[in-house]
């Protein structure tokens, strides 16, 4: 209530019986459904941490609960006991996110800069030709045939990094950022001999820190999560991205017991399917929970740049 | 005259140019070269002749799409599914926000803002293994509740009607986070001397919230529900496909465009027809964002996409 700045009573004495008993009653309802909607955003998450730390032998009789029944860390044990399979896909989604996030920063930031310069004549002209993509495409198979028939990208580790590298939101909020910085500084820089490049990669870039971090990480989050163009293009084991691989591994536990059978592993029928399944879920995410308390405000930020600017 | 003017321009922002030729080069074959591949649609492909050498077959594609139904099936899901989470979503997040505007502390607040946009970070494919943690028939907490109440467990991947409702709360609890920011950012910019002028004039809380945080979201909340109107053609491949996936059982319900032309074009290889279904779906969703945009420049100039 204090950070609101809203004044909470005291100099208004007329009506502050009324007031006082309205404003219980939000409160109660206001911290209830927040409290109850809080706990339907976590509940799911809670409940793959302790299934995945649940004895098989209990799932199978009792179901996926919210408390272990039985505790148990072997599913966690198989997969780290034979973890090529789920490593070389933590190399590629490792890979493709440091290479596309990167790549695909210093592009949309190049970009970007060229449309937010006042004096460049054809700005108008680009930024439609950018944002015309975003009303009309030509649907997904002209580009899938492009990609697959023409450019022959199948199971080539590019095509995980080409199809997201650019994005026409982020081009605009990045545009967005940099008409803010004052123009005066490239003009400056301009007398003093600077070239253009030189001018965005020295002055431009040091400035714009906060919307590269913002956006940088957009680009990172999609990435990482990315298991579309691996679906539509990768075929090869050892090109698959953790997300695609953990999507293969949930609709096919066979597919798991041949690659730790493959690994020289256990007896098939000790191996754990359930548990293992949401195990699986866990390593595939941890990195992205670890990170999300120190990220987050970056996000909310990008999302307040979005919102003012519409 | 003209003309040496254009290259005197030219070679003016030489440097400009050069630095913009990566991204067009990259919009041009990935964005405007399959738009010319629509002409597809009009063709009886194959990989022989690839799109530019394969034979015209006039409308047959199209033909085939609407006369085997799935045409209307697919539209009116995309689009019901989108009015459904665009009410229920808007709905559930301005609540969200003004309730944490209103009545939380700053622990509070920010714990809750933590929480809720969790689940936007997590990619779809978790969302799927999360919901069969949840809807399995023989271990899904679903049925472990039912069956501990003394109910029948229910067989929820066998039946298309429990979806629509599955759906519209995975939707929700997605997107819930993500746009409680965007109104909470709106309701702050606020102007608190209204507030304090309608504590003066006696307003109870709830008067405060109807009079003037309401009122005074309109405006975000009309360009909002606009450009997601503009979508509406526009499935969430993510989403629709990983809770639902190949599951034939469930289509009459779940089916829309996007799940429907990624289908035909890699499991049963009718190219031509999934083109048509694409440029279909191109089509309408280019009428609708123009509409939109239509009736957003009406109301507030400023916040029109173009």
């Amino acid at each position: 209530m204090s950070t609101t700045g809203i004044n909470t009573g005291g100099n208004v004495q007329m009506a502050a019986g009324k007031t006082q008993a309205d404003r219980r009653l939000l409160a109660v309802v206001g911290y209830l459904f927040l409290a109850l909607l809080a706990v339907f955003c976590i509940f799911p998450f809670l409940l793959v941490v302790s299934s995945s730390l649940t004895e098989e032998s209990k799932i199978i009789e009792d179901g996926f609960q919210l408390i272990p029944t039985a505790f148990s860390t072997e599913a966690y044990g198989i997969l780290f006991q034979f973890p090529d399979q789920m490593l070389k896909a933590y190399g590629v989604t490792i890979a493709v996110t440091a290479i596309g996030t990167l790549l695909g920063l210093f592009l949309t930031a190049m970009t970007a800069y060229v449309l937010a310069r006042k004096d460049f004549k054809w700005r108008g002209h680009f930024s439609f030709f950018f944002f015309f993509t975003t009303l009309f495409s030509g649907g997904l198979v002209p580009w899938y045939l492009l990609i697959v028939n023409d450019l022959e990208l199948k199971d080539r580790l590019i095509v995980l990094i080409l199809p997201m590298l650019l994005n026409v939101f982020y081009l605009i909020v990045m545009k967005t950022f940099m008409s803010s910085i004052p123009e005066a500084i490239t003009e400056s820089a301009k007398i003093d001999g600077a070239g253009d490049f030189r001018i965005f990669l020295q002055l431009i870039i040091p400035l714009s820190k906060p919307a590269l971090a913002t956006i940088g990480l957009f680009i990172a989050l999609g990435y990482w999560n990315d298991w579309y163009n691996a679906l539509l293009f990768i075929t090869n084991e050892n090109l698959m991205p953790l997300q695609y691989y953990l999507y293969k591994m949930l609709g096919n536990m066979d597919g798991i017991r041949k690659a730790m059978l493959g690994s020289g592993a256990v007896v098939t029928a000790s191996i754990p399917t359930e548990s293992l399944k949401m195990a699986m879920t866990i390593v595939a995410t941890g990195p992205i929970l670890l990170a999300y308390p120190f990220i987050q405000r970056y996000f909310v930020q990008g999302l307040t740049i979005g919102a003012v600017k519409g | 005259m003209n003309r040496h003017g254009f290259w005197r321009d030219v070679v003016k922002h030489r440097t400009l140019l050069l630095m913009l030729a990566p991204a067009v080069l990259y919009f041009i074959l990935f964005a405007y070269v399959p738009m010319a591949g629509i002409v597809l649609a009009f063709k009886q492909f194959n990989y022989a002749g690839g799109i530019f050498g394969s034979p015209w077959n006039g409308l047959d594609n199209f033909r085939f799409f609407f006369e085997s139904g799935d045409a209307w099936r697919v539209t009116r899901n995309t689009a019901l599914y989108n009015i459904a989470f665009i009410v229920v979503n808007n709905v559930l997040q301005i609540a969200a926000a003004i309730l944490l505007f209103e009545v939380a502390g700053k622990w509070f607040r920010k714990i809750t803002q933590t929480v809720l946009f969790l689940p936007y970070f997590i990619s779809w494919v978790v969302v799927g293994a999360i919901a069969y943690n949840l809807f399995n028939y023989d271990v899904g907490t679903v049925n472990v509740l039912l069956k501990a109440t003394g109910m029948e467990p229910v067989d929820i991947y066998n039946t298309a009607a429990y979806w629509p409702v599955i759906l519209v709360i995975v939707s929700a609890w997605k997107a819930v986070g993500y746009g409680t920011i965007m109104y909470l950012a709106a309701i702050t910019g606020i102007d608190t001397e209204m507030y304090e002028a309608a504590e003066i004039d006696g307003a109870n809380v709830f008067q405060r919230i109807l009079n003037i945080t309401i009122p005074n979201l309109y405006p975000t909340v009309i360009i909002l529900v606009l450009l997601a109107i503009g979508n509406i053609f526009r499935g969430d491949f993510g989403l629709f496909y990983n809770m639902v996936g190949n599951n034939g059982l469930l289509f009459s319900s779940t089916d829309v465009i996007d799940t429907f032309v990624f289908r035909s074009l890699t499991t049963s290889n009718e190219i031509g027809m999934s083109a048509a279904a694409g440029f279909y779906q191109s089509v309408l969703g280019f009428a609708t964002i123009m509409l939109a945009n239509w009736a957003v420049r009406k109301y507030d100039k400023d916040r029109a996409l173009f």
